[in-house]
């Protein structure tokens, strides 16, 4: 595997008070891949967000960007990572043109108005470039935030909360770019309380609980080694005990012997919905009635929710 | 030691851009303000008074009045600058972008400090419609208005980091700077004050900066011109250092 873009080692921040934001987080980021950074309000994501970027001065641990360490070579680093962050922060009376163009000169780039002008395209700004940015909704401030971002072409993009408060149709609107920046090879590592959104975009996904790390895994193989699938089935007649045939499934009777509740197999590759199946042929060879069937596979949000279940204090 | 032009001119650019957006607050209303000044003092009860130190009353005046405008107005202007990216969170873009102290007070302060020479510009300019003067040292006149304006610059960028609300922000060009201009020898001559009151006024580094610019003016001041600009680059060291140490702390600016 090649060099992460991105390695963060035993980082801890302590905030004044004694709060402890992030607890010895270690973190490796992979070139060109969307990495979602899941965890309730107050986990400390935005926290490591910062300390990456430069608003928050660790107390303890090191990160290194494209091989330069971020405490000592933190210009050559910044240069190339870009922050959208959560809170719609912008220079309300300042008109998008003139917002972007600072924002590119800021990271040291040259002027380049036509790289302005696609990227203000690409994120359906251009018939706003004049506009005061107060002007403007919420979802196109947000946009306007993306803009100044990306304004200095940066390899490495943090997106925290991307889509706080925006309206369904934008935020797959939103979906559709985020997509588009990792197709121009922009690595992206995003915080989302929108599971959905992690379920519907990462490459790989972290959880983080306390200012911990608790896992950080291949979207697809967290999904499948955690995740189940559920299928109800309601029968025609109670049964009074299960024929050996159907108890060697995970399966168990309920409400009254009318219903079979099977919990099992891999949600992420359909295993569990194969083994249904094969439940469902089982239940005919036995003479086993059903009326109604409902299957469903657990989502990264169950997963989520289990994983932060889990480790609540008693 | 790293330097980047091109965002240092971006922060500039865009600090200037804002002063004229807020034509009427950054210049038009301190140049009615002096204007009117010039029109009491000046014109109506200047022409009433005895020169002071051969100077007419009216024209002894303007260096301090200048003096006044240039500290209120550049001080509010740089912290207002700094303050206000702080207070509606805009300042995360310049803390993650690669810009150290070099390039952020070349933007804050040279932008505030050219507002400041423009405004003395207006302000000089202004003045010839109501007094006569000629300025002794015109070349020591500008070095030392842009000296003055880069310390007071600097002054106000800490104080835009150190204020956290608005009340604070106002407070020391308010109840701090204008009084001490005013008793720093802006309207009368601190060596025509009766003792111990002059020795008094001396305790005012104020009285230093209005002779100073009295003495580029007229060849004349209060306390020798030497003392009042060691003075006056001492203070300025003094900013850069405690910014300096700002930024290596993060105090105020990074959590």
């Amino acid at each position: 595997m090649s060099e992460p873009i991105l390695s963060i080692r035993g980082l801890t921040k302590t905030y004044k008070g004694g709060i402890r934001a992030l607890d010895k987080v270690d973190l490796d980021i992979r070139a060109g891949e969307i990495f979602a950074l899941l965890g309730p309000n107050g986990a400390g994501k935005t926290t490591l967000i910062g300390a990456v970027c430069g608003l928050v001065r660790p107390t303890g641990g090191t990160m290194t960007a494209f091989g330069h360490d971020l405490a000592r070579d933190w210009r050559a680093a910044r240069a190339r990572i870009g922050l959208v962050p959560q809170e719609l922060a912008t220079d309300m009376f300042e008109t998008v043109w003139r917002a972007v163009t600072y924002s590119q000169g800021l990271f040291g780039k040259p002027y380049d108005a036509a790289r302005l002008e696609e990227i203000l395209k690409s994120l359906s700004l251009w018939d706003k470039k004049d506009a005061q940015i107060r002007a403007l909704s919420g979802g196109m401030k947000r946009r306007v935030l993306i803009a100044k971002a990306l304004a200095h072409d940066p390899e490495l993009l943090f997106l925290d909360e991307p889509t706080a408060g925006v309206d369904v149709e934008l935020r797959k609107g939103m979906w559709q770019q985020i997509a588009a920046l990792k197709e121009r090879g922009v690595t992206i590592i995003l915080t989302t309380h929108y599971i959905e959104e992690a379920e519907e975009m990462a490459d790989r996904v972290g959880i983080i609980r306390s200012g911990r790390i608790l896992m950080v895994d291949e979207k697809h193989a967290m999904m499948e080694r955690l995740g189940t699938t559920e299928a109800v089935i309601d029968l025609a007649a109670p049964l009074a005990a299960l024929p050996p045939d159907i108890a060697a499934f995970p399966v168990e009777l309920g409400e009254g012997g009318r219903r079979l509740i099977y919990r099992g197999g891999s949600a992420g590759e359909g295993g569990g919905r194969a083994e249904v199946a094969q439940l469902t042929q089982a239940l005919t060879r036995a003479g086993i009635a059903y009326t109604t069937l409902d299957i469903h596979d657990s989502s990264l949000e169950d997963i989520f929710v289990g994983l932060l279940g889990e480790g609540e204090p008693a | 030691m790293h330097f980047n032009l091109r965002s240092a001119l971006s922060i500039y650019r865009r600090e200037m851009s804002r002063a004229f957006r807020t034509a009427f607050q950054s210049i038009l209303s301190p140049v009615l303000t002096t204007s009117l000044y010039f029109v009491v003092f000046g014109s109506v009860i200047g022409a009433r008074m005895e020169p002071i130190g051969g100077v007419p009353y009216g024209a002894f005046i303007i260096p301090g009045l200048l003096m006044l405008t240039l500290l209120g107005e550049t001080t509010s202007n740089a912290s207002f600058g700094i303050y206000m990216p702080r207070f509606t969170g805009t300042i995360y873009e310049l803390l993650s972008a690669p810009v150290g102290v070099a390039e952020t007070l070349a933007g804050f302060v040279g932008a505030a400090a050219t507002k400041g020479l423009i405004l003395a510009a207006i302000i000089l300019g202004t003045a010839t419609f109501f007094v006569d003067y000629q300025i002794a040292h015109p070349i020591f006149a500008a070095l030392y208005i842009m000296l003055v304006a880069a310390s007071f610059a600097l002054f106000g960028f800490i104080l835009g980091i150190w204020a956290d609300s608005f009340e604070k922000l106002g407070i020391i060009p308010l109840l701090i700077l204008t009084p001490l201009t005013f008793l720093g020898g802006t309207f009368y001559s601190i060596r025509d004050l009766p003792a111990p009151w002059d020795a008094v006024a001396l305790a005012n580094p104020i009285a230093f900066l209005v002779s100073g610019l009295r003495w580029t003016f007229y060849g004349t001041s209060d306390v020798p011109i030497a003392v009042s600009l060691g003075l006056t680059l001492g203070f300025l060291v003094l900013c850069v250092v405690i910014i300096a140490v700002i930024f290596r702390t993060g105090w105020r600016l990074r959590e």
